[in-house]
């Protein structure tokens, strides 16, 4: 079977400790896959490695069966939003641009064809009209969506988003909830690092529990089950029973 | 001024003193403007301390004072001092602000030893090259500003080809690497560069004060301009000027060095950007705070007013001022505050203590508690 993203022993190793040991993940195209997991489980650098930017002490990713090198025009990727100094001193039609500096290639500038196609996504993402403000001015929420344009207009197949719901307000989350079922519509595969275990169920088709090891991933209603949160969380027993009553309810 | 401006153009020293310190302040300018937006502002000073013993080294090697030469030595040892460090951060656990401490301190120590060494062999040549450490713009010739002019523009013709790449590896260079650009070789590419145009600079400004032309025009740029293209041109335009101004200055006054002079008006240019650049300067904030205080208390005040009138038959009931020094306690006393009502046609005193709102001032204030609890009624 042709998956879209499939991942096989991949073992990260940072200074001697493993930070990822022997992943597997197989991914159906079309799906949305919640990657979750406590704080150091490594789902940033499940993507990262993905993505070819932390070298694998082991193991294997294919992106729809060919190496990620080979595939980087059909992948897009979200880093988290605290990942960049947004006092940077440039404007966020500007960074949306940048989504599209890899189809561009080597010195050539963006023109004005590369503009109205961010726009354009700028548009989706509801933004059009913040253009030309300074990204020093943006809310925590309008910095996730111009992320999320930048990966928009690089038109992927394959998706990889790290926590883009981190500190956004509810009216961004389910905007970007909407956009990621756009996405799923069009058939494109989408894998976001989350931290809400209690909107798993609702927003995604697929989950990955994930605490270095891999312990469990497919289906949500297979996998995302008591005992296999219990395991990933450890000794949080308290907090897993108490999503699972909210589950219930 | 007019002498000096003449002097500019007839005296050969000056002219070409003022013309390299230009040229190496456009190119130091341009590239510290990548430094401070990849936070590696401080690197350009370990860079240019640890150029020193590749100074000293080319010098004891080939026993030439060629500025070639002598750059090319500070160039190689410059590099490597910024390899280690990015070397030294990745490998081992020291954070990168000690990295730099060491390598600073190391180049620059053993580069001290070095000439040293150098001032006590018997050899007449050795003189001259002390002048490193602070610098000796007076001695440029026009070969040495040639040869800043080639290498200068070259860096920034670097700088313009590979705008785009830069800029992304300035702002997001994860995401650049994900696109499939090397950043390694291009973050090399673009330290190699900050390598050159401080090693150019090296003779003018000295290892000392070098980091300055590369952090302070790009500081002061920053506070003009949200745009990195302008901020990048700024910063060059800075650093230009104050080569300029230190020249002429130094030409002036017997005995002032070119190189701390230049320094010292860079620096007033970013003093004067920190205190009044619109937006982002300490003035302006302060008075938009002021104003914006001012506006608060106003409508504050207002709104109170509007409360006490609506509790009475007519708008024109007077209220006491101690009433409102009560209600409202954002606003204080509310004196002054009705003052400006007052200017402002909203409210009128009745007597000395007591006052009430003009037509306009309840038109005013039932805007305000409409842009206030709007959503809620």
């Amino acid at each position: 079977m042709d998956y879209a993203i499939d991942i096989r022993d991949l073992t990260v190793a940072y200074r001697e400790k493993p930070v990822l040991w022997d992943v597997d993940l197989q991914v159906p195209p079309g799906v949305l896959i919640a990657i979750v997991g406590p704080n150091g489980a490594g789902k940033t650098s499940l993507i990262k490695s993905s993505l070819g930017l932390i070298k694998p002490a082991a193991g294997s990713v294919l992106i729809h069966g060919r190496p990620y090198s080979e595939q980087r025009s059909t992948v897009a990727y979200v880093p988290q939003r605290g990942s960049v100094d947004w006092d940077f001193p440039t404007n966020v039609l500007d960074v949306v641009t940048m989504g599209l500096y890899g189809r561009l290639g080597w010195f050539k500038r963006p023109g004005k064809s590369e503009r109205i196609e961010a726009l354009k996504s700028l548009a989706q993402v509801g933004m059009e009209e913040y253009a030309t403000r300074q990204i020093s001015q943006l809310s925590g929420g309008q910095q996730q969506r111009v992320f999320l344009a930048r990966a928009l207009v690089q038109d992927a197949n394959v998706y990889f988003m790290d926590e883009p719901f981190q500190g956004v307000d509810a009216t961004t989350e389910r905007a970007i909830v909407e956009l990621l079922q756009n996405l799923r519509k069009q058939g494109k595969t989408v894998a976001v690092v989350h931290h809400d275990l209690q909107t798993v169920p609702e927003y995604f088709d697929h989950v990955m529990l994930l605490n270095v090891r891999r312990i469990a991933s497919g289906p949500v209603e297979e996998v995302f089950t008591e005992d296999n949160l219990r395991t990933t969380y450890g000794g949080r027993v308290a907090f897993v029973s108490a999503l699972s009553a909210a589950r219930k309810q | 001024m007019i002498d000096l401006l003449t002097n500019l153009f007839s005296d050969y020293t000056l002219r070409t003193v003022a013309l390299g310190s230009a040229l190496l302040g456009i190119t130091a300018g341009s590239l510290g403007g990548f430094a401070l937006l990849r936070r590696q502002s401080l690197l350009g000073d370990a860079i240019s301390h640890a150029a020193l013993p590749g100074i000293a080294i080319a010098f004891l090697l080939t026993g030439s004072k060629a500025p070639l030469v002598l750059i090319l030595g500070a160039g190689i040892a410059g590099w490597i001092g910024a390899a280690l460090i990015s070397v030294v951060t990745t490998q081992t656990r020291i954070k990168y602000d000690s990295a730099l401490g060491i390598m600073l301190s190391v180049f620059f120590g053993f580069g001290l030893v070095l000439l040293t060494y150098i001032q006590r062999q018997p050899d007449a040549n050795q003189a001259g090259l002390n002048s490193f450490l602070f610098g000796q713009a007076a001695a440029l010739i026009e070969q040495d500003v040639f040869l800043i002019f080639v290498i200068g523009s070259v860096v920034i013709l670097l700088i313009a080809l590979f705008w785009k790449e830069f800029k992304l590896l300035s702002f997001d260079s994860d995401f650049l690497g994900t696109l499939g650009y090397p950043i390694r070789t291009l973050d090399y590419l673009l330290t190699t560069l900050f390598v050159v145009a401080i090693v150019i600079g090296l003779q003018t400004v000295g290892v000392v004060l070098m980091s300055a032309m590369i952090i302070a025009p790009a500081a002061a740029a920053r506070q003009w301009t949200d745009r990195l293209g302008l901020m990048i041109f700024l910063a060059g335009i800075f650093g230009a000027f104050s080569g300029v101004g230190g020249a002429l200055t130094s030409s002036l006054i017997p005995a002032l060095p070119t190189g701390p002079t230049i320094v010292l008006i860079v620096s007033a240019i970013v003093l004067i950007s920190l205190l009044f650049a619109p937006n982002r300067g300490l003035v302006f904030r302060r008075v938009r705070d002021w104003q914006a205080g001012k506006r608060l208390r106003v409508d504050a005040v207002l709104v109170d007013l509007y409360t006490l009138a609506s509790q009475h038959s007519s708008a024109e009931y007077p209220h006491s001022e101690r009433v409102l020094d009560v209600m409202s306690s954002i606003s204080g006393p509310a004196h002054q505050t009705l003052k400006v009502l007052k200017d402002l046609d909203l409210a009128i005193p009745i007597d000395s203590t007591h006052w009430s709102l003009t037509p306009e001032g309840v038109l005013r204030a039932e805007r305000v508690i409409e842009r206030q609890f709007g959503g809620d009624s």
